[in-house]
């Protein structure tokens, strides 16, 4: 569990970074936190020729609020997410979410960049982009581009960046009066990835559900919207025959891998239980 | 008061029963630690290995160009190399009668035998740069077919998991008193079940290590070794390579944990031993996560069968047991991989008046890691299986858990007792441990509160679990098979000329906490503070031989033979004493440091001053005195074989039964372990056991496929409990001290494992009970609950 030798570039700005990484055609890779990018080194699974090290590059740091927008600099570290006040306000859900992120240690370094970056489908922080219809504003040589949420990861460990392209920030719309966000995840021990995980944000008028997005993560290759149960839930009433037939459209929307220690069978039972109690929470939430 | 004043105050008071804090933690904390892993010495090699990727298979061609011009490497060894210095081991002892395994050696011959099997060795400037090395190693083994699953292992026409085997049966032996059939003929009530115990592993904080040290010139092998057997490893190290003892010293410095798992043979430590004897180098090798999930000892593996007999009034009659253990290979070396099934076997039944029992071990090889000793040897099987099973009996007969239990139990006057299964009881408290345990968790209120829980669709559950423990034990463990396993133990005890004592002594400290209750001890003989009595542990030069830590020993051995040697040199003192002071020595005592007169406790003189006067004015004794003021005392229990221990605990969780999720709520424990030296201790060495009983009842699962692949092998995978998930956990004592010593104490460090896991059992079956779905393996996951349940 030694990693092979590489060499270390701490990038001045993101230019520099694109050049750096350009140079190396191809053997280079990011470095933020390093939560997931040491460990592979060390585990062997990836030899690249140098680490770009983002962290000391200014504008990927810092969260603001621009015209409703908040915006948090993609070196915004999780424990950062989960004690900002800014985020807690406008960004409830990542907030809510953080706290479930690994451990305290790991979210001392760990970054918002590097997890929506990874695009692990057993991350909390992808799916709760998802859920919040996030923005992310990613940057390239041919200049800086924004991609939204639901056309941002693919593929296990795939987004819709380049090879090289750096995610600068993620932007969050504005709240709207009646937002209301929930979360939560079944995981056998605190701060491991979750066997299931949701998160919703949903805006609530007069008992109704005026509208809804359900994320759900450790369901399958990417994190998931879930549409069908989204529909059935966007105009209802709150109600225990609502939430059963959002659980019930669930099949729909997911659709896991069978695994030994998880059939696909099991997981389904756990993403219906999951949302059932979410619901019944946003019940009283809202 | 000044620390003088403090010292001489707390020298006065019995130290033996105080809660002392562990003396090395100090130094741990304040980073000062010195493990294997930190010692590095002139022109030190680094090892790695490259393992076999599949469970069976026959190498073909192993090309090791590459790898050696690979920078910084200095050998690339495979097994031509290395195992001709090296006589092979075999993993058998006579008192198994006909058991077998396969012959080992250090590097994989012709097959390997299981997923992770090192075929070659690395030596590199850096671990880093070996490990380079490793991936440039090219291996072409031709893939086998595995034996995965035991009971497929023993079908005839399975393939064997070793070269040489008649068939993948190790052992087997059966134990049976006359009358079991009859017994359950007329039994009113048979409770039966089927039990898969999963497999786990020690994660010890440190993982092995060694740095094995031949030096040429003076053909002295120094072994820098984190293992928990020191003089153990001396005498394999001197036998398998053909060395003199006195050539071999073994190292253990600090060992952070061990659990069983650093005290047997492993095929890395023997390579680098074997490398450093070739080069005349010092060789390290200190095994990472990734490979300790697949070359150390793995534990448990059982499929077992049982019933109970009962009458109508719920007295129990008869077990009948089949126990299959799955162990890999080959058996482990020097002390088999049998005793883990034998233990599981003769334990069955031990809390209770049980008459009659019959035991089948069936020990089975297959293609994985090998599976040994590991805390609790065997405990765990036995006492989930019995107390599962009267658990289902008190269901059967609508009798309380407490009640049934209590209607079976040993009585507390009925000692001296013989078990079933052959076992002598020199004195166990049963009856009064369930009633402590009931009082400590105010048992009625909880009924009270989980029926109260239940009418709102919480589902919370109460197990109990009585346990009985093995411990101090003497030759007729491993001695009489023939083993060079050491069942005494040893120490020297000395006054130094400026009136200190010191304490060499064979039995070793891994974070337990020996070395302090060995002051304590030694400290109360010679009438000095513990802080004034330095212990010495763990280096084969300088403490004398002795069993060190195995099977629950450095309290009740390792802390008689500090108290005999501590009164022997006491003994010493005062015959100089009295020639020095002119009294007689019956006369005289020791107290706060000084020759006290026994009566009236004046001070007669300071230990310090017999220190000078037999070091540097020996001229001034008379002609006879022994002036040595250095006193040794090696001592092996003789008495009954063991002495065995017994407590009892409670667990109280409340199941999720829409997820399968369990979570624990609190754990009780009440123990009996004879003369508790200190309380501190003690009670740590049962809350990290309970620890280690309830992660392999919840989580902790050593998971293969079909190809005998391990799939889970790392922390990120393989789950142990942590802080989040483990309850509080409340204990109680009772002190039923043995007769067999002077100082009265039992072993503690394995009652926590024995039973914590098949009280949380017990407590989610009990949660489980309104859907009349039972769980009977372990670890009890989400998917296996949810099975339980129906869900899936
Ligand atoms: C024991 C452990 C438990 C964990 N548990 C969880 C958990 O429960 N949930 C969870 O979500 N995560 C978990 N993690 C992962 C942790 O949160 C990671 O740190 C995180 O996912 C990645 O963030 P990072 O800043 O460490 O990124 P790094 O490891 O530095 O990088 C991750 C990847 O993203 C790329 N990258 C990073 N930043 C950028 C950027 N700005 N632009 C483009 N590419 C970039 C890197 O090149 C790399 O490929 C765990 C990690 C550990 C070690």
């Amino acid at each position: 569990m030694k990693s092979p030798a590489f060499d270390y570039i701490r990038a001045r700005s993101v230019a520099h970074a694109l050049e750096t990484y350009r140079s190396l055609d191809g053997e280079g890779v990011y470095l933020a936190g390093g939560h997931s990018v040491v460990p592979s080194l060390t585990l062997r699974l990836q030899a690249p020729a140098a680490l770009i090290d983002l962290s000391g590059i200014d504008a990927l740091t810092g969260i603001s609020l621009d015209d409703g927008w908040l915006r948090i600099g993609a070196m915004t570290r999780h424990a950062e997410v989960a004690a900002d006040p800014m985020i807690r306000d406008h960004a409830h859900l990542f907030h809510l979410a953080a706290p479930h992120v690994a451990h305290p240690a790991i979210r001392n370094r760990g970054t918002i960049g590097g997890s929506l970056s990874l695009a692990d489908p057993a991350s909390e922080f992808p799916a709760v982009a998802l859920a919040l219809r996030a923005e992310m504003e990613v940057a390239g040589h041919d200049g800086v581009r924004r991609v939204k949420a639901d056309d941002f990861f693919l593929d296990i460990y795939e987004t819709a960046m380049d090879p090289g392209e750096i995610l600068q920030a993620i932007l969050v719309p504005p709240v709207r009066a009646g937002d209301v966000a929930v979360f939560d995840e079944l995981a056998r021990r605190r701060g491991d990835y979750a066997m299931v995980g949701a998160a919703v944000q949903a805006m609530v008028d007069a008992g109704r559900v005026a509208d809804i997005s359900i994320a759900f993560f450790s369901v399958g290759n990417k994190p998931t919207r879930a549409g069908a149960a989204e529909s059935a839930l966007r105009g209802a009433r709150l109600d225990d025959a609502t939430i059963a037939a959002a659980q019930s459209a669930l099949d729909a929307d997911l659709d896991p891998s069978d695994e030994p220690q998880m059939p696909a069978s099991v997981r389904r039972h756990l993403a219906r239980v999951l949302l059932g109690r979410l619901l019944g929470h946003l019940g009283t939430t809202a | 008061m000044t620390l003088q004043d403090t010292n001489t105050a707390a020298a006065r008071a019995p130290h033996i029963g105080q809660a002392h804090r562990r003396q090395t933690a100090r130094r741990h904390l304040a980073g000062r630690g010195r493990f294997v892993s930190d010692i590095v010495l002139p022109r030190m090699l680094h090892a790695a290995f490259v393992r076999s990727p599949m469970a069976r298979g026959r190498i073909v061609e192993i090309d090791t160009r590459d790898a050696e011009q690979s920078p910084g490497v200095v050998r690339v060894f495979t097994a031509r190399d290395l195992n001709p210095s090296c006589k092979p081991w075999t993993g058998t002892l006579d008192h198994f009668a006909s058991m077998v395994s396969a012959p080992q050696n250090i590097l994989a011959e012709e097959e390997v035998l299981w997923a992770g099997h090192p075929v070659a060795m690395v030596l590199a400037r850096t671990r880093a740069e070996a490990e380079d090395a490793c991936e440039l190693v090219m291996l072409d083994i031709e893939e086998g077919e595995a034996c995965v699953d035991g009971h497929a292992a023993l079908s005839g026409d399975a393939p064997r998991a070793a070269p040489g085997l008649d068939s993948n049966l190790c052992f087997q032996t059966v134990l049976e008193t006359m009358a079991v059939d009859a017994a359950f003929a007329g039994a009113a009530h048979v409770v039966e079940g089927d039990f898969t115990f999963g497999r786990h592993t020690a994660v010890t904080l440190e993982p092995r290590s060694v740095v094995a040290d031949f030096d040429a010139a003076s053909e002295q092998l120094t072994v820098h070794h984190g293992t928990q057997t020191p003089y153990q490893f001396q005498d394999i190290y001197a036998r398998h390579f053909g060395l003199s003892e006195s050539r071999v010293r073994v190292i253990a410095p600090d060992v952070g944990g061990s659990f069983g798992m650093k005290l047997h043979l492993y095929n890395e430590e023997m390579a680098a031993v074997a490398a450093s004897l070739k080069l005349g180098r010092p060789v390290k090798f200190v095994a990472d996560r990734l490979e300790s999930f697949v070359s150390d000892i793995h534990a448990r593996d059982h499929k077992v069968s049982a019933r109970m007999a009962l009458d109508a009034e719920g007295t129990i009659l008869a077990m009948e047991v089949d126990d299959m253990t799955q162990i890999g290979a080959f058996s482990t070396y020097p002390r088999t991989s049998v005793a883990e099934g034998n233990q599981v076997v003769r334990l069955m039944g031990a809390p209770y008046r049980m008459p009659d029992y019959r035991g089948r071990l069936s020990v089975v090889f297959q293609n994985k890691v090998q599976t040994s000793q590991y805390r609790a040897v065997g405990h765990p099987i036995a006492c989930a299986v019995t107390e599962a099973l009267v658990d289902k009996a008190a269901a059967r007969l609508g009798v309380d858990p407490f009640e049934i239990r209590a209607r079976n139990v040993v009585p507390d006057d009925a000692y001296p007792f013989v078990s079933a299964t052959g076992y002598s009881f020199e004195k166990l408290s049963h009856e009064a441990c369930l009633a402590k345990l009931r009082d400590l968790m105010d048992y009625d209120a909880l009924r009270a509160e989980q029926a109260a829980l239940r009418e709102r669709g919480i589902y919370r559950g109460i197990g109990i679990a009585p346990f009985v423990e093995i411990t101090n034990p003497g030759a007729a463990f491993y001695g009489v098979g023939g083993a060079r396993i050491s069942a005494q133990d040893g120490a020297v005890v000395r006054l130094t000329p400026s009136g200190e004592v010191q304490c060499a002594i064979s039995v070793t400290e891994q974070g337990q906490g020996t070395e302090t209750i060995i002051s304590q001890i030694v400290a109360d003989q010679l009438g000095v503070a513990p802080e004034q009595v330095k212990v010495t542990t763990g280096d084969t030069d300088t403490t004398p031989s002795g069993g060190a830590t195995w099977a629950c020993r450095g309290a009740g051995i390792g802390g008689e033979t500090a108290l005999r040697a501590g009164r022997k040199l006491q003994g010493q003192i005062l015959a100089l004493a009295g020639q020095i002071l002119q009294s007689d020595p019956a006369d005289l005592a020791l107290a706060d440091g000084h020759v006290v007169d026994a009566q009236s406790g004046t001070r007669r003189m300071p230990l310090a001053e017999i220190g000078r006067i037999a070091t540097y004015r020996p001229d001034t004794l008379p002609e006879a005195a022994d002036n040595s003021l250095t006193a040794a005392e090696h001592f092996a229990p003789s008495g009954y074989p063991f002495d065995f221990t017994n407590g009892i605990q409670a667990s109280l969780v409340e199941v999720d039964v829409e997820t399968g999720i369990v979570r624990l709520l609190k754990h009780w424990v009440v123990e009996d372990c004879g003369r508790i030296i200190n309380p501190l201790l003690v009670d740590e060495q049962i809350r990290g056991g309970v620890v280690q009983g309830l992660g392999p009842a919840l989580f902790e699962e050593c998971l293969y496929d079909e190809t005998g692949q391990m799939t889970n092998a790392s922390l990120a995978d393989y789950l142990v409990p942590m802080a989040c998930e483990m309850p509080d956990i409340v204990i109680g004592h009772v002190e039923t001290p043995t007769n067999d010593t002077i100082l009265g104490a039992k072993g503690v460090g394995e009652a926590g494992t024995a039973a914590a896991g098949v009280a949380a059992l017990n407590a989610v079956n009990d949660a489980l009970s309104p859907f009349k779905a039972e769980i009977r393996q372990t670890p009890m996951t989400p998917l296996r609950i949810l099975a339980a349940l129906g869900h899936v």
